[in-house]
């Protein structure tokens, strides 16, 4: 295998996160490193894309160099080195997680992973699975259960899980705070619950939701609970045992990694009762003419070829975030944001989402500016180099139970400063002088 | 600040987002036919409705009234202010002569100069050109009454 550099942060994996490591870990994201419109580059949009560190870009590219073949087939020399690579990635993700080799799933990303179990429903429902997966049959009368802060991702597979099998879907309101009504949990989870899907940390709001609660309520109810955790596995140390979830999803390209791959985790068992959702290439053991066996998981449900190279450069991610510490790396976020909040609640006309501060919240945070749109502040920011994003944030319900229509939002990593921050609040500061809305 | 910025928010342009001549929607002149139409600009939430009437005089077909009602940013809501004012009165060959003028200077990445006479305040819009994200930003209020004019005949 070629060299691959040590990352910065191997060296100074001590203590905690401060500006002076932030700025070494930064050195490590080539991209962090340039100028946009005049001003060095203050990415604050890691909550949408993360960036790759050259230890990741160098493990795809070494990937392509040396090893490069089709997983599970064929007999020669590359093959077996590709699949090994393949294999040594899941098996990376699965400790990062604490999750078993049979229960870490590739996917496109979160989107897909969460399709994933919904079409199994889906498919079982309509009599695929035969008895083992009976548990997943829905109908009419039988309740999906979300909550209105989620993405649209874990939002419409349930919708449109309901409109194939008749089920009802129901959510669990938010407070105004953006805090979920657990009050209203316990009322709507009950004996009718199949699944109870929602969000481990809130991609607008910053809340991270109390998934022991959920969990008993779901147990109690006999119901599957799935956990979107796009903003929780990047951020901070995510044990899915101790959560005791029966599904998790999350991205790849959210936590350092490339696009194209994401991840399921489902509880062994679960995973190997469900029909899968796409079918063909290499998820077989005997096909007919007539019809096929499947193999158990996680092939099961990895159809087609695969993506290899971003799984490896997936587990180079991992392997980064280890080093560096996922409990350093929340509380240095959790830091962040909180000067973020504390920041934007100082400037005149500005409503942050979610949380006040000094209450706990991940290292994001989404604000209204009043009388200027958030395309509009989105604009005047990037003129100064600083990436936010801006819109709905793909949560258009709770931005309408909010009364808003578009948020702007600034995001943090572990390659975040203090002065990113400021320039930031700096800059969010000049904005409605600008427009003119005095 | 750039001076890409600055050409982009106009004094003129921020003025236009606040006043927003032609807002709100209006009934449409009493005999003329009209036709709405509901624009969403899905990634930021901008939306119009656009309701355009037309007279026919028998001689030829003029744009008597146009309204609008709407919320987004303020290149979209400028856009359909100067939009109001430009068009209102003008025949079917005028009209459709300013709209693609002002298409064509969207999709200009910033290599056309503006033609004042003919697209008035619009020409102050000029400056979205450059920003490839803002075109459909700009572009709503136009689109909006293209498809009002259609579901008028
Ligand atoms: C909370 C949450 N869920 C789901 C997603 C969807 O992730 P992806 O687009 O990578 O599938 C995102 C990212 O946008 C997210 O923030």
């Amino acid at each position: 295998m070629s060299v691959v550099s040590t990352p910065a942060t191997l060296k100074h994996a001590a203590g905690m996160i401060d500006d002076a490591e932030a700025r070494r870990i930064r050195n490590d994201f080539p991209i962090l490193n340039q100028q946009v419109n005049g001003s060095p580059l203050v990415y604050l949009d890691s909550g949408a894309t993360s960036q790759n560190p050259l230890c990741v870009l160098e493990a795809e590219q070494e990937f392509y160099e040396q090893r490069n073949a089709a997983v599970h087939r064929g007999a020669h020399m590359l093959a077996v080195s590709a699949t090994d690579a393949f294999e040594n990635a899941r098996e990376t993700v699965a400790g990062f997680i604490n999750a078993g080799m049979d229960e870490v799933v590739w996917t496109s990303n979160a989107t897909e992973a969460i399709n994933l179990v919904a079409y199994a429903f889906s498919n079982a429902s309509a009599g695929r699975g035969g008895d083992a997966a009976s548990r997943f049959v829905l109908g009419p009368g039988d309740e999906l259960v979300v909550t209105e802060m989620e993405h649209h991702a874990n939002l419409i597979p349930w919708q449109e899980l309901a409109f194939r099998t008749g089920a009802t879907l129901r959510y669990i309101p938010v407070d105004d705070a953006g805090a979920l009504r657990l009050d209203e949990a316990e009322q709507i989870i009950g004996p009718r619950t199949k699944v109870v899907a929602f969000t481990h940390a809130s991609n607008v709001l910053g809340t991270i939701n109390p998934v022991g609660t959920l969990v008993r309520l779901a147990r109690e109810a006999g119901a599957a609970v799935v956990l979107d955790a796009c903003q929780s596995v990047p951020h901070m140390a995510v044990d899915v045992k101790a959560l005791d979830v029966d599904f998790a999803a999350f991205s790849g390209h959210k936590m350092l990694g490339p696009t194209g791959i994401g991840v399921l985790y489902g509880k062994a068992e679960l995973l190997n009762a469900m029909p899968p959702f796409l079918t063909g290439g290499s998820m077989i053991t005997t096909v007919t003419m007539e019809k096929a066996d499947y193999l158990p998981s996680p092939q099961r449900f990895e159809a087609g070829t695969q993506r290899i190279s971003q799984a490896v450069a997936l587990a180079a991610a991992v392997d980064y975030l280890r080093e560096t510490g996922m409990d350093r790396i929340h509380a240095w976020e959790a830091e962040l944001g909180q000067r973020l909040v504390a920041g934007l609640e100082a400037i005149d006309g500005v409503r942050v989402l979610g949380p006040a501060a000094g209450a706990e919240r991940i290292g994001l945070a989404a604000f209204d500016v009043d009388g200027v749109h958030a395309h509009d502040v989105g604009q005047f920011l990037d003129d100064k180099g600083i990436a936010v994003r801006v819109g709905h944030h793909c949560a258009q319900p709770l931005h309408r139970r909010l009364g808003l229509v578009a948020t702007t939002r600034a995001s943090t990593y572990l390659y975040n400063t203090t002065d990113d921050v400021d320039a930031f609040l700096d800059a969010v500061a000049g904005v409605r002088p600008f427009f003119g809305a005095n | 600040m750039s001076a890409e910025l600055q050409q982009l928010y106009q004094q003129i342009i921020l003025e236009h987002a606040k006043k927003r001549n032609g807002s709100p929607l209006a009934d449409p002149p009493q005999g003329d036919k009209s036709g709405e139409s509901h624009m969403l600009n899905p990634t930021c939430g901008d939306e119009i409705t656009l309701r355009a009437a037309v007279h026919d005089d028998g001689a030829g077909i003029t744009l008597s009234a146009i309204s609008w009602d709407g919320q987004g940013c303020s290149i979209s809501m400028a856009s359909a202010s100067v939009l109001s004012d430009l068009v209102q009165g003008m025949d079917r060959e005028e009209l459709l002569k300013v709209v693609d003028t002002f298409r064509e200077l969207m999709r200009s990445r910033g290599s056309i100069e503006a033609d004042e006479e003919i697209l008035g305040d619009a020409a102050a819009l000029s400056g979205v050109s450059r920003y490839p994200a803002r075109v459909k930003c700009a572009m709503l209020a136009w689109v909006a009454l293209e498809e009002a004019l259609l579901a008028a005949n």
